[in-house]
């Protein structure tokens, strides 16, 4: 059963957090493997489990001229391995009753095992994941059928006007940045995909100097680094790829209208925001919190959810990436309330821009945040994925444990002034897709 | 934000309504020292479980009614979410908007889901603030306001989210009308979120009406799994919940589905991109069947479908035959009415649906004519043990398992039951349920037949799209 919210993902987002008096931070262990990668490890032993996952830059911003290539490559990996096909690799995954997990978004590749600790099982789980990441076969077979599907998830895009909307959206923010293509592909580049690329992009990409590994669960340091080892035997250092161009400020403000036939617009408006390890991270995360990042306490859900029954979903994020990830803020409501509704969305963000949170609205989001923060630690698969942010991103060691006193450092100057600086009225990207544009 | 689960295809849930009779002393009713759980009636007939856990300072409060989509009759469909919405609107002493303000400002998270057999509140927060929440939610459970002005613009949300969960969604249109076609008088036709005009037809009285129906102690089970000690849970519960009045819960009248006499079959005509099949038998549940051995040899069985990437129909239909692009099948055990053991797949690109069906009846119909073997069994058998050691990762799913089970008629316990349960299940057994259920006649599909996504100009500017003909 699957609770759902209703929030693109893209990439990481703004972590919810939390925080309490206590810090009850995680114990983080680290260390580089020969080959150059390096690896983040908890040792959490009150459950017979462990996570692990190998994070690479080898996701949809590498794409190139081939959208999708990335994640057909990620995808490939478990479709043929040392001999084995798609069925023998799932068999030996699942009769020990490991869980594969693997994907592939704008920043980040992965691949990744969940399994129980019994040494039997844990050797099955892990040699098998060395054989998916390290001795990919790439059979033709497998390659025609996952591009295949990959044409109809396309297909299925285009029935979404959410995902139409949050297509438009990026493509008008990040123009001639690799960050504009849909991670899924587009109509001619999934046409154009070869087996040597996706040959030529295992190689050049899954290599350990361009990877990061972590491990959290029941095993030790010495257990944890022998996985890691046997994970990592064959594969090449290979060199870490150029970085990513920096994202452009937009020239100009523009208003993407696409006709659909649903009941309601979906309305998204933003521009290029922050990136993981920007200077005014902590400002600009705390600054949108009471704006439209906290729910039901944020002024967007007041203005255009409480007071007006306008929407049952607003919100507004800086989602933060390798280079600057956008920020955005969406809604969708019926049609014949497209223009109030982007109105308000528009005259909202402007006076919060001139202004900033009131003292209380800042002193709740910062007490929220920091309350809450226990929350985002309260399990292996969180713990896990703050890992791999920090491995990914190259932040602080102590991110965690430093994260309630940047929080609680934030002051309504800094956020003015950061508002002032970073987000930009004048130049916006607005996307309307529905019949009310 | 409030949501809204859809099991869809799991479409589900459950169970039964006992009216509660009073219990002369707060009793502990139960502990079970391997899990940890302990639980205890007050005296006004609400429940309370906890599960002591400590690996982090936090835990989660979630308190479960014995109402949702399946208590509803024609005419008020969606009214148990649309309450749910309304529990946020204020009482005279936390009005409206302050119960979320107050959690947020502790740095809780806090939400509530509605589906078709319960409707559940619940916070995460950091472990000193047990308190905080047990006092909110008593207040709501008897004092909430209801005022007109508030329901008229929450309504109007709620209807921003049928157009967004079901409308404009060719999918989720296609479960709806699958599940309103396959049922004829079990509640599970209808859909939790309520039809269009039911919504835009009810009134502030019916929601008072089945506030004061539902919302008593007596028909609610309070849950709490974390780093608490049982005793101080309960101390506070008898403090905050004890005071409040029980009220007479109507019996729920049974509505078990009429014998069906063959296949159905419904259309859905929509713009869409891609076909979309949903297939469903039907199938008891643990509270409906004479032999719960059949429920999960049934459980097992979805296992050998879909039960990871090595499962039949990723290994016969998305890569052997390559007919589908995509297949699963779902089943839940925990409902209180009968239900659907339902199969759904979008086809390869070229492929008809009538292959598609062909083949999916052809994966139903080995398991009918050959065991499977034991190596299949022992995989699936083995995703289950690790399974229950990974779920434990998450107290909430730990918090969500015990309210559904309880609120459902089950009683928690059940839950420990499932891992021996679905090892004891044979080979034998699995083909039996398949002869014994998977028959043509009890057989309903639905097909989204996906129309041209072009706006045609019009000069109304009123869009019909979204609407489903089902034949």
């Amino acid at each position: 059963m699957r609770i759902k919210h209703c929030i693109l993902s893209v990439c990481f987002m703004l972590m919810p957090v939390v925080a309490g008096h206590v810090h009850a931070s995680p114990e983080i262990q680290s260390w580089t493997t020969q080959q150059g990668a390096k690896v983040l490890f908890v040792e959490n032993n009150m459950l017979p489990m462990v996570d692990v996952r190998i994070v690479f830059d080898a996701a949809g911003s590498r794409d190139g001229a081939l959208p999708g290539l990335a994640m057909l490559t990620n995808g490939l990996l478990a479709e043929g391995a040392a001999g084995k096909d798609a069925q023998q690799l799932a068999e030996s995954f699942e009769s020990v009753g490991a869980q594969f997990g693997n994907d592939s978004l704008r920043d980040m590749a992965y691949v990744g095992v969940r399994t129980l600790t019994d040494e039997q099982y844990m050797n099955t789980a892990i040699n098998t994941l060395a054989d998916v990441l390290v001795r990919p076969d790439f059979p033709r077979g497998a390659f025609e059928r996952e591009l295949a599907r990959m044409k109809v998830a396309l297909e299925a895009r285009k029935q979404s006007p959410s995902d139409i909307a949050e297509e438009a959206f990026f493509k008008a923010v990040y123009a001639e940045h690799p960050y504009a293509m849909p991670v899924g592909g587009t109509d001619e580049s999934l046409e154009n995909i070869t087996l040597q690329d996706i040959e030529a992009f295992y190689q050049q990409y899954y290599v350990a100097s361009n990877a990061i590994t972590v491990i959290v669960g029941a095993v030790d340091r010495k257990t944890a680094a022998r996985m890691v080892d046997t994970i990592f035997d064959g594969l090449p250092a290979g060199s870490k790829p150029e970085p990513l161009p920096p994202v452009p400020d937009l020239a100009q403000a523009e208003t993407v209208k696409i006709d659909f036939p649903s009941k309601q617009s979906h309305i998204y408006v933003g521009q290029p925001g922050m990136k993981r390890n920007d200077e005014d991270f902590f400002k600009l995360y705390v600054a949108n919190h009471p704006f439209g990042g906290s729910g039901f306490s944020s002024r967007l859900v007041e203005t255009i959810r409480e007071e007006r029954g306008l929407a049952y979903s607003v919100s507004s994020y800086f989602s933060p990436m390798r280079e600057r990830g956008p920020f955005m803020m969406s809604l969708q409501t019926r049609a014949d309330q497209t223009d109030e509704a982007l109105q308000l969305l528009r005259s909202e963000l402007d006076k919060y821009v001139a202004s900033g949170p009131d003292k209380d609205e800042l002193e709740d989001s910062i007490s929220n945040i920091t309350g809450s923060f226990p929350l985002s630690l309260d399990s292996n698969s969180k713990i896990l994925g703050f890992l791999a942010m920090i491995a990914f991103y190259d932040l602080p060691e102590d991110f965690l444990e430093t994260y309630i006193d940047n929080i609680q450092k934030v002051d309504r100057s800094d956020i003015r002034e950061a508002l002032r600086n970073r987000i930009d009225i004048d130049h916006t990207v607005t996307v309307i897709v529905g019949n009310g544009g | 934000m409030r949501i809204f689960i859809s099991l869809i295809v799991l479409a589900t849930l459950v169970i039964g309504l006992i009216l509660f009779v009073f219990i002369a002393e707060d009793q502990p009713l139960d502990e079970l020292a391997e899990t940890g759980i302990q639980s205890m009636e007050l005296k006004n007939g609400m429940k309370v479980i906890v599960q002591e856990n400590r690996r982090a300072p936090v835990l989660v409060t979630q308190v479960w009614y014995k109402v949702g989509g399946s208590y509803e009759h024609d005419g008020i469909t969606g009214i148990s979410h649309v309450l749910e919405h309304m529990m946020f609107k204020g009482t005279e002493d936390t009005p409206a908007g302050k119960f979320s303000e107050i959690i947020a400002a502790h740095g809780g998270k806090e939400n509530a889901f509605t589906s078709k057999d319960y409707t559940a509140y619940f916070q995460r927060i950091s472990n000193d603030h047990l308190e905080l929440c047990l006092s909110l939610e008593a207040d709501r459970m008897r004092n909430l306001l209801l005022g007109e002005d508030d329901f008229l613009k929450e309504v109007e949300v709620v209807k921003e989210e049928r157009r967004l969960r079901t409308d404009d969604k060719p999918t989720a249109l296609t479960y709806e009308r699958f599940n309103a076609v396959a049922f004829v008088n079990n509640p599970y036709r209808k859909p939790i979120i309520g039809w269009m005009e039911d919504l835009d037809t009810m009134k502030i009285d019916d929601l008072r009406e089945w506030y004061q129906t539902w919302y008593a102690p007596n028909n609610a089970t309070l849950v709490v799994v974390g780093d608490v000690k049982a005793k101080q849970v309960f101390a506070l519960a008898k403090e905050y919940f004890g005071p409040l009045k029980p009220a007479e819960i109507p019996q729920l009248k049974p509505r078990k589905e009429v014998q069906q006499h063959g296949i159905k079959r419904v259309q859905v005509k929509v713009p869409a991109k891609v076909p979309f099949l949903v297939m469903g038998y039907k199938v008891p549940v643990l509270n409906t069947t004479e032999n719960s051995d059949d429920v999960y040899a049934l459980e097992l069985l979805s296992g050998l479908l879909d039960g990871g990437n090595s499962s039949r129909f990723s290994k016969n239909l998305v890569r052997g035959s390559q007919i589908a692009s995509s297949v699963g099948a779902g089943y839940s055990l925990y409902a209180l009415h009968d239900s659907l053991f339902t199969i759904s797949a979008l086809p390869s690109n070229g492929i008809s649906m009538d292959d598609l069906e062909a083949a999916i009846i052809a994966q139903i119909t080995a398991l009918q004519d050959e065991l499977p073997t034991e190596d299949e069994l022992a995989r699936v058998k083995a995703q289950v043990v690790a399974s229950s050691v990974f779920e434990q990762d998450s107290s909430f799913y730990q918090a969500m398992k015990i309210g559904i089970m309880e609120t459902v008629g089950l009683g928690w316990q059940t839950k420990d039951e499932y891992v021996d349960r679905i090892n004891a299940v044979t080979a034998e057994q699995v083909q039996r349920v398949a002869r014994k259920y998977f028959v043509e006649d009890h057989l309903t599909v639905a097909e989204l037949i996906p129309q041209s996504t072009e706006v045609k100009l019009s000069t109304s500017g009123n869009m019909n799209a979204g609407e489903a003909h089902a034949n």
